[in-house]
């Protein structure tokens, strides 16, 4: 089988952040990045694929600055065959203008199965996976939680409000993948090693018109510290009085 | 003035939550413009067309209802062909979705279709002559941006929850509407929608919600959990990612950067230390509460009352406290 997954370099998520001085960006001065955290599953569920359908090949493709690299060399490390980076200096917000270069550079390249992360944890959008399904007329399930192949045809699960969906689906076929799926794994040293010979090639991003962009980034307001109510079950009573009487939660 | 689209989702054939927040949404924005039309489309098996009239209560003007026997459960690609041949032929200055797994699924379609752009997950939006802003929650909730859309129609997804459900009548004039891809034909079919646990809240939609972490100790702890729900009576449990992956819990309870976002009047986070990927996933909650024996354990910093202490002796009180206090009226 032939999987490509598409990974995105975000920063860390664990990261406190700064709001740049344009009031748009985030100040990067010492900021880390990392694979936004949905595609390093799908990066580790493609592995597993192949390995139980093998021979196979999994590509990984990630539009994004030279720093890009590591994290794609990171997968490659993790078991990927080759990478593609489509460069950029900068990340447009627009997730058509993304999915309209990541399809250029996915098409017609053979691809059983074309995975994304449920979402992207800086945009939180969940809109490149669905519309590059749209640009390559395949078709899409999104936030896949359990996968099986089985031939050209797929059983996917995902997690409704409240219900589970069973979904039926022939390949090729985009899918983006949430949480349940796969851990990803830690790369060892020899997988580090053979990294280093993999293929990856860069080649110009070529991002046309954005429609959409950020007027504005802010911090949301802080949480007001709150109050320790007391100790042990004795502080029970307390509690309930405050959220019925100064809070209005009950 | 400007003219609305809005997906209304159902589920079983009956109308959403967030179908009456997204139409009430449009209804209000298109009140805002001077007076424009809002068109509710609305998709499922025979009979599906009884959802008209709680979608004219909340500001339909329009109702295009496509019944199919395909359509029993959600056809993204008859949907989305569907939705976008309506924005095409209504002229809608924008279509609204709801920012649901459902909705999260359509709205991106739709937008490659039209070859526009998406604003998804968006909590306000206002339509301007020439482009529309929105507010979206970014960075897993540690930044809030203002976007800025160009270009007709605008697609938005409306985060659940950020826009209440307001009853305002529209026209309310129902048509029937022919699907734009034969649900038949559709590649991706949906097989089978089960019900999770009996008839319980969800999540994303209880006022309450009390969550437990690993301090529970064992599955069977949750039971205590179970009670405290029950106490409040509108409550729903979640979990952290440390109590899913031990298998405690169902996963779809999962609460946090890679699990739900919920955002309850009231949350009670009991035994849980407050990692980053946790809070993502509950800190705009409007009251947090939060029981741990660790003075130090970072969810107090976001909590706005906390008690200090084992949780197994202070749960049972505050099942009986809350039991007596909702007694009593
Ligand atoms: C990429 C990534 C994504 C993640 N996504 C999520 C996510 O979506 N959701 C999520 O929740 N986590 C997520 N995590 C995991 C997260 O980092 C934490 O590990 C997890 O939230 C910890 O769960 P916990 O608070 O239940 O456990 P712990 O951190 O072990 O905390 C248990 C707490 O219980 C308290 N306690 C113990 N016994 C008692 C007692 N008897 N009475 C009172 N208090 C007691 C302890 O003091 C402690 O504070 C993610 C991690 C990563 C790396
Ligand atoms: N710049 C990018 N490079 C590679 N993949 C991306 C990029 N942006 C988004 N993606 C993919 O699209 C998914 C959804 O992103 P988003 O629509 O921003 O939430 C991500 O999880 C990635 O799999």
């Amino acid at each position: 089988m032939k999987i490509a997954v598409c990974l995105k370099r975000v920063p860390d998520t664990e990261m406190r952040f700064a709001i740049a001085a344009d009031g748009k960006s985030v100040d990067t001065v010492g900021l880390k990045f990392e694979i936004s955290t949905f595609d390093e599953y799908a990066v580790e569920a493609a592995l597993q694929l192949n390995e139980a359908h093998a021979p196979g090949e999994v590509a990984v493709v990630g539009l994004g600055p030279d720093g890009l690299g590591e994290h794609l060399r990171k997968a490659l490390a993790m078991g990927a065959d080759r990478a593609i980076h489509l460069a950029a200096e900068t990340v447009p917000y627009d997730a058509l203008a993304i999915a309209r270069s990541l399809a250029g550079a996915l098409k017609e390249q053979g691809f059983d199965l074309i995975l994304f992360g449920r979402n992207a944890t800086d945009t939180g959008s969940g809109a490149v996976g669905p519309m590059v399904a749209e640009l390559l007329g395949l078709p899409c399930v999104t936030a896949v939680s359990h996968l099986e192949i089985s031939g050209a045809t797929g059983t996917a699960r995902r997690e409704l409000e409240g219900a589970t969906a069973t979904i039926t689906f022939p390949l090729p076929a985009v899918l983006t993948i949430d949480e349940g799926i796969a851990r990803p794994r830690i790369a060892g040293l020899k997988g580090i090693m053979a990294a280093k010979k993999k293929p990856m090639e860069v080649r110009p991003a070529e991002l046309g018109a954005e429609v959409l962009s950020i007027d504005r980034l802010a911090l949301p307001p802080e949480r007001q510290a709150g109050r320790i109510v007391g100790e042990g079950a004795d502080a029970v009573p307390e509690l309930v009085r405050l959220l019925h009487d100064e809070a209005k939660a009950l | 003035m400007a003219d609305f689209m809005v997906f209304a989702e159902t589920r079983g054939g009956n109308l959403r939550t967030v179908a009456l927040e997204t139409v009430s949404a449009a209804r209000q924005a298109a009140d805002a413009s001077g007076g424009g039309t809002v068109h509710a489309l609305v998709c499922g098996a025979a009979g599906v067309a009884g959802a008209a009239e709680a979608l004219a209560a909340h500001g339909a003007d329009q109702v295009h209802v496509v019944e199919h026997p395909q359509l029993a459960h959600y056809n993204a690609e008859s949907v989305a062909a569907t939705a976008a041949a309506l924005i095409q032929s209504t002229g809608a200055r924008a279509a609204l979705f709801s920012a649901s797994v459902e909705g999260r699924d359509l709205a991106p379609r739709v937008a490659a279709k039209l070859g526009v752009g998406l604003a998804a997950d968006v909590t306000a939006f206002e339509v301007h002559a020439d482009h529309v802003t929105a507010t979206h929650p970014v960075y897993t909730g540690k930044a809030v941006a203002t976007l800025r859309l160009v270009g007709t129609p605008a697609v938005l997804s409306i985060r659940p929850g950020a826009q209440p459900a307001v009853e305002h009548a529209g026209k309310g004039e129902v048509s029937s509407l022919a699907p734009a891809l034969d649900p038949a034909a559709a590649r991706v079919v949906v097989t089978e929608v089960g019900a999770r646990g009996a008839a319980k809240l969800d999540l994303g939609e209880a006022p309450v919600v009390v969550a437990g972490g690993r301090g529970l100790r064992a599955a069977e702890h949750f039971s205590l959990m179970e009670d405290l729900a029950a106490a409040f009576g509108n409550a729903a449990v979640g979990a952290t990612r440390a109590v899913t992956d031990d298998g405690w819990r169902d996963p779809a309870d999962q609460i946090g950067q890679t699990g739900r976002l919920v955002s309850p009047d009231l949350y009670v986070a009991v035994g849980i230390s407050g990692a980053v990927q946790h809070l993502a996933g509950m800190r705009t909650s409007r009251v947090i509460v939060a029981i741990n024996r660790d003075k130090d354990a970072p969810i107090f910093k976001v909590a706005d009352y906390g008690i200090v202490g084992d949780l197994f002796e202070i749960v049972p009180r505050l099942i009986e406290e809350i039991r007596a206090r909702k007694a009593a009226g």
